[in-house]
C-alpha cells in the first residue's frame, strides 16, 4: 500500500545573522526514511515534535516533493500523480478541516461527492453507514462554523471516507478531543480498519489511540526512522520491563533479589523494575521468603513512558530492535 | 458533471449565509456611490466634456461601479491567501482538483452572489437621486461578458498575489502594494478618462482597468466595445496562465507551513 525507499527532504532556512546579513541552512526535515505498509495494516506513526512526521505525511500524500528518495502510494508516485491518488486516498490533519465553514455539514458532504464522482446509489448507502456509525445525524444541517470541535473531528472523517478509499491518512485525528469523543473516534477506525480492511496510518501524540489501536508502531526521530515494529517489541525494549510494586511490613533499605533492581523507595514501599524476561513468581516468592510483604502489584511497562524515554535518549533505540 | 459547477454552486450558496452583511455592504456602497457622484458632478461643472463625457456619463459610471465592485473585489484578497499563511492550504492540495481550479470556482459562485445581493442598492440609489442612462439589451449583453471577463482578471491578480504568500510566507506586504495599484489604476478613485494623457494611455494598457473602467465604458457605450472585451479577454488569459505556471513552481518548491 506504501513504500518508501530512502526518502529525504530538505528545506532552505533563511536566517538573519547581521544587520543585513542573512546565511542560507539547510534542514533535513527527513532524511533517509525507509519502509512498507502492507494492505490491511493499522501502523502508528510517532515521534516528537519537529521529528519529521508531519513531513512525511505530506509527502506521502503528494503535497510535498521528496529531496530524493522513492515513494509509492496505492501504487502511484504520490507527487507526480497528486490527483489520482487523491481518488484512492482518504486524508484527515486534526487541527485542519476540509468542510465548508459557513454551510451545514450535509452541503460538505454533497461537495465530496462531486468531488470524488461518488454514484449517487453509493453515495446515499456510504453516507448513511457513516452517519450511523459516527453519530452525524443531530448535527447534519448544522453550518460547520456551529460544530464543537469532535462533531467537526467525526464530520471530517466522514468527508474523507465518502469515496471509500483503501488508504486512510490521519494526522492526529483526536488532537483536543475529550475523553468520550476520542472513545467514539477511536471505536469508529477500529471497526473501518477490521470490517472494512482500510488501511490506516495513524499520526498522534496520543499513545492512548496507538494502544487502542496499533499492532505496528513506527517511531521517527531527527527525521531518521528510529523504531519499526510491533508494540509488544516496543514495551520489551530494555529497561523498560515490568513494575513490581512491593509493600513491606515496615520501611527497609532497598532490598536485594536476583533478577530484579529498585529504582524508588518510598517509606516502606519500594519499586523493582522487572527487565523483559525475568520470572515475575519467582522474584516475588523470593521476597515473600526474606521479607514480610504486606501488598504487591504488577504494573505492565507504560508505552507513554517508554515512548518519553527513548525521546529524551535514555534508552537507546537500538534497544528497541 | 464536473465538480466545478458544484464548487461555483456552494460557494454562491456560502454569500447567503450571510444576509444582512450583504445587505449593509450594499447599502454603503450606495452611499459611497453618492459621495463620489457629487465628486464627479463638481468635476464635470468645472470642466465639461472631461475626457470626452458628460456629467451624467460621469454619475452612471460612478454607480454601476458601485455595483460592481464588491462582485469584483476591488479591494483585493482571497481566502487562499490567509490558508497558505496558515497552512491549510495542504487541505486544499490533497483534493482531486486544480488548486487554480478550484479557486477559479469557487471565486465566479463568490462574486455571483456578491452581484445577487448587493448590486442592487446602489442601482436603485443612482436611480432614484440621479436617474441613470440604462443602455438598451445589446449593450447589457457586452456588459455581462465585460463583466465575467472583469472578475476573471481581478481573479488572475489576486490568485497571484495569493501564491507570492508561498514565497514571502505573509501577504502584509504585498496587499497594500496590490490595494493601492487596483484603487488607482481601476479606475475606482476617479474614471480613467480624467488622467492627463501619457497617463491615461499608459492605465488603458494596464490590466487593473479591466476591473472597473472597461465595463463602465461598456456600460456607458464609450468605445469599441469588441476591442474592450478583447482587451480584457488578453489580460484574463494571461494572468490565468500565469497563475497555472507559478502554481507549478509553487508545487516543486512549496513549505506548507505549520506542523
Amino acid at each position: 500500500m506504501i513504500e518508501a525507499g530512502d526518502v529525504r527532504k530538505t528545506f532552505t532556512v533563511r536566517e538573519r545573522t547581521g544587520r543585513l546579513r542573512r546565511t542560507r541552512r539547510r534542514v533535513s526535515a527527513v532524511d533517509g526514511v525507509s519502509f512498507t505498509v502492507a494492505p490491511g495494516e493499522f501502523v502508528g506513526y510517532l515521534g516528537p515534535n519537529g521529528a519529521g512526521k508531519s513531513t512525511t505525511i505530506k509527502m506521502l500524500t503528494g503535497i510535498l516533493t521528496p529531496t530524493s528518495g522513492t515513494i509509492r502510494v496505492c501504487g502511484l508516485d504520490p507527487s507526480r500523480q497528486r490527483t489520482a491518488l487523491a481518488r484512492r486516498l482518504g486524508v484527515v490533519f486534526g487541527h485542519r478541516t476540509t468542510l465548508w465553514w459557513d454551510l451545514p455539514l450535509r452541503d460538505s458532504l454533497a461537495l465530496v461527492r462531486r468531488l470524488y464522482r461518488v454514484e449517487a446509489g453509493a453515495h446515499r448507502e456510504r453516507l448513511d453507514e457513516l452517519t450511523a456509525l459516527l453519530d452525524l445525524g443531530p448535527f447534519l444541517a448544522t453550518p460547520v462554523r456551529q460544530l464543537s470541535l469532535g462533531q467537526r473531528m467525526r464530520g471530517d472523517l466522514a468527508a474523507a471516507l465518502l469515496h471509500a478509499p483503501d488508504l486512510l491518512v490521519l494526522d492526529e485525528p483526536t488532537i483536543g478531543l475529550d475523553v468520550v469523543s476520542k472513545a467514539t473516534v477511536r471505536a469508529f477506525l477500529e471497526r473501518l480498519n477490521t470490517e472494512r480492511g482500510t488501511t490506516i496510518l495513524l499520526t498522534t501524540h496520543d499513545l492512548g489511540d496507538i494502544e487502542r489501536l496499533c499492532r505496528r508502531v513506527m517511531i521517527v526521530d531527527h527525521g531518521r526512522l528510529a523504531f519499526d515494529g510491533s508494540l509488544d517489541a516496543l514495551r520489551a525494549t530494555a529497561g523498560s520491563g515490568r513494575i513490581l510494586v512491593v509493600e513491606l511490613a515496615r520501611p527497609e533499605p532497598p532490598v536485594a533479589v536476583d533478577g530484579a533492581a529498585v529504582e524508588r523507595v518510598e517509606g516502606p514501599r519500594q519499586w523493582l523494575r522487572l527487565p523483559g524476561d525475568a520470572n515475575a513468581a519467582s522474584v516475588v516468592a523470593a521476597l515473600a521468603a526474606r521479607h514480610e510483604v504486606r501488598d504487591i502489584a504488577l504494573r505492565e511497562p507504560d508505552i507513554e513512558e517508554i515512548v518519553a524515554r527513548l525521546y529524551q535518549g535514555e534508552i537507546p533505540y537500538t534497544a528497541a530492535h | 458533471m464536473s465538480v466545478y459547477p458544484w464548487i461555483a454552486w456552494f460557494a454562491l450558496r456560502r454569500q447567503a449565509a450571510y444576509l444582512a452583511m450583504a445587505l449593509a455592504e450594499g447599502l454603503t456602497n450606495a452611499f459611497f456611490g453618492l459621495l463620489r457622484a457629487f465628486i464627479l458632478i463638481a468635476l464635470w461643472r468645472e470642466r465639461p466634456a472631461l475626457g470626452g463625457w458628460d456629467a451624467a456619463d460621469a454619475v452612471t459610471f460612478s454607480f454601476v461601479t458601485q455595483a460592481l465592485l464588491g462582485a469584483v473585489q476591488v479591494f483585493g484578497g482571497l481566502d487562499l491567501t490567509a490558508r497558505i499563511r496558515s497552512g491549510d492550504v495542504a487541505v486544499d492540495l490533497y483534493r482531486p482538483v486544480s488548486l487554480q481550479g478550484w479557486w477559479l470556482a469557487d471565486d465566479l459562485g463568490r462574486a455571483t452572489g456578491t452581484l445577487l445581493l448587493r448590486s442592487g442598492p446602489p442601482l436603485l440609489c443612482g436611480a432614484l437621486v440621479f436617474g441613470l442612462r440604462v443602455p438598451g439589451p445589446g449593450r447589457i449583453a457586452l456588459f455581462a461578458a465585460s463583466f465575467v471577463l472583469a472578475v476573471l482578471v481581478s481573479f488572475g491578480l489576486r490568485y497571484l498575489v495569493a501564491l507570492s504568500v508561498f514565497w514571502l510566507h505573509d501577504d502584509r506586504g504585498i496587499q497594500p502594494i496590490a490595494l493601492v495599484l487596483t484603487l488607482f489604476f481601476s479606475g475606482m478613485t476617479v474614471p480613467l478618462v480624467v488622467f492627463p494623457d501619457p497617463l491615461r494611455a499608459v492605465a488603458g494598457t494596464l490590466p487593473w482597468s479591466a476591473l472597473v473602467q472597461v465595463p463602465g465604458e461598456v456600460f456607458l457605450g464609450r468605445g469599441n466595445a469588441a476591442g474592450a472585451l478583447a482587451f480584457q479577454a488578453a489580460w484574463a488569459a494571461a494572468l490565468l496562465l500565469a497563475g497555472a505556471a507559478v502554481t507549478g513552481a509553487a508545487r516543486r518548491r512549496l513549505v506548507v507551513q505549520g506542523g
